[in-house]
């Protein structure tokens, strides 16, 4: 600041001590030391992230084959939801550059125009993102299972339909139902939601026996069945863990994955045994160690909050825009500090999309 | 002289149509190359596994891709290569030096877990 006293800046930008530090105002400039400490706060949880990524080594999820589903298509489409996910934000971003560059002509009719559009982009992101939670959180068909050799594995494949269960014993609540009854989804009782419910919430406690040909389910209240299932297709078993007998499976070279017969052998094995995890919550997770679930919830969710506040604030400012304070104030400074976060909260996405899901 | 404290602005960020149109260009240019780069990243992603021969070259171009991404939303939509050098200067190289220690930090020593474990 030394010196100032010759500097000709105009008097609008001055501070109360009628100097101006960086030729900023004082809000811009104390919006951008916020930005550098919250942007050490995702640096902090990024290089956190690293360093976890690093001691468990292969045992860490690979993000193309954790995050491959898409609403309403199912499996097979490796990081597309991210990257639509990445494409709403940057867009977003851009129609809030727009904004404040109408700002700059005081041209408030643009400034409306494009500070609605980066607010209904902000909710199409929330919207993905909780789309993509309950997704993490539900977890896959299959499930991840512990082998009988002491080795963990992620399952991939298609998940052959539960079609029904013969009642072979009806249990205390079975709805009248007796011996050779079918149970569907239409007449399942309503604590087991759907037959898939049963059939995992069965699987996690213990509660199948038999082989991939002949499952029988024990539900809550003590009904025994058979299980009538299509055929999986194409189940393969990636060894995330090594146990005795399995090593540790390449995600380069499909040779090291577990297929055909001894995969559909060793995962109803887990199956009859209890040995499966569904979806993630903080204890445990089916894609890999703990603290990748929890790493997860805290980094994604983090950002989302970030976003979420950021959309609240947009629409203060949009407020302010409509009621015209920041035309009578001469500028739309305030368009410009609200953009500012607004990008920092893409810029931050940027990262995490890179190394939470690419690398 | 007198002032409100709210009217506290650098009147030059203010500008013409003219210059909007040239400016508005530049924002287009650079939502193209952002939607592009994150198209290449993603096919590469499906592409090229982890762990195979190209991967480590792959992994390095992720990275040099993310600051390029990086650099255009901080200098053209955050405007900071608008403002004084100093100002960007400020911003950039302190969190700069930081992160690239914490970086070194960590991975070295989460390498040493992984051999301990």
């Amino acid at each position: 600041m030394a010196g100032h006293a010759t500097n000709e800046i105009d008097g609008a930008t001055l501070w109360g001590g009628k100097v101006s530090p960086f030729s900023a105002s004082y809000g811009k400039l104390m919006m951008w030391f916020f930005l550098v400490s919250d942007a050490l706060t995702f640096g902090g949880l990024l290089v956190a992230y690293g360093f976890s990524r690093y001691a468990f080594d292969g045992m860490w999820p690979i993000g193309e084959e954790t995050f491959e589903a898409l609403p309403f298509l199912g499996n097979g489409f490796p990081l597309a939801y991210v990257a639509l996910m990445t494409f709403i934000l940057i867009v977003s971003s851009v129609t809030m550059v727009l904004a404040v560059e109408a700002g700059h002509r005081m041209d408030k009719k643009g400034v409306v125009k494009w500070m609605l559009a980066t607010i209904v982009g902000g909710f199409f992101f929330l919207g993905s993102q909780a789309w993509e939670w309950s997704h993490f959180i539900h977890g896959t068909e299959f499930g991840r299972v512990a082998l009988s050799d002491g080795s963990s594995a992620v399952v991939k494949g298609e998940f052959g339909k539960i079609k029904s269960f013969t009642v072979i014993e009806a249990g205390h609540h079975a709805h009248g139902m007796v011996a050779g009854d079918e149970i569907t989804n239409e007449n399942i009782d309503a604590s087991e939601v759907d037959l898939m419910h049963a059939f995992q919430h069965a699987a996690s406690a213990g509660h199948l026996h038999g082989t991939a040909d002949d499952l029988t389910i024990t539900l809550h209240d003590g009904t025994k069945a058979k299980v009538n299932k299509e055929a999986d297709k194409n189940l393969e078993l990636l060894i995330k863990e090594a146990g005795s007998k399995y090593s540790v499976s390449l995600p380069s070279d499909v040779s090291t994955r577990l297929s055909g017969e001894e995969a559909i052998a060793e995962y109803y094995e887990a199956l009859a045994h209890g040995n499966v995890i569904y979806g993630a919550n903080l204890e445990q997770n089916e894609y890999g160690p703990k603290q990748y679930g929890q790493f997860f919830f805290f980094i994604t969710g983090f950002h989302g909050f970030h976003v979420f506040s950021g959309v609240i604030i947009n629409i203060l400012i949009f407020v302010g825009v409509l009621r015209g304070i920041y035309h009578k104030r001469g500028h739309y400074e305030m368009v410009e500090k609200t953009g500012l976060y607004w990008h920092f909260v893409d810029l931050v996405w940027v990262f995490v999309f890179t190394f939470f899901y690419l690398i | 002289m007198e002032r409100d404290d709210v009217i506290e602005y650098s009147l030059d960020t203010h500008h013409s149509e003219e210059q909007g149109k040239k400016i508005r260009k530049k924002i287009w240019m650079v939502t193209l190359l952002l939607t592009i780069v994150t198209a290449v990243e993603v096919a590469l992603g499906a592409m090229v596994k982890q762990g195979s021969d190209a991967w480590f070259t792959v992994k390095i171009l992720f990275i040099l891709l993310t600051l390029l991404k990086a650099g255009y939303i901080v200098l053209t939509f955050m405007h900071l290569g608008d403002e004084r050098k100093v100002l960007k200067w400020v911003v950039l190289l302190p969190y700069a030096i930081f992160i690239i220690y914490f970086m070194f930090i960590a991975f070295t020593e989460g390498s040493a877990v992984a051999l301990a474990m």
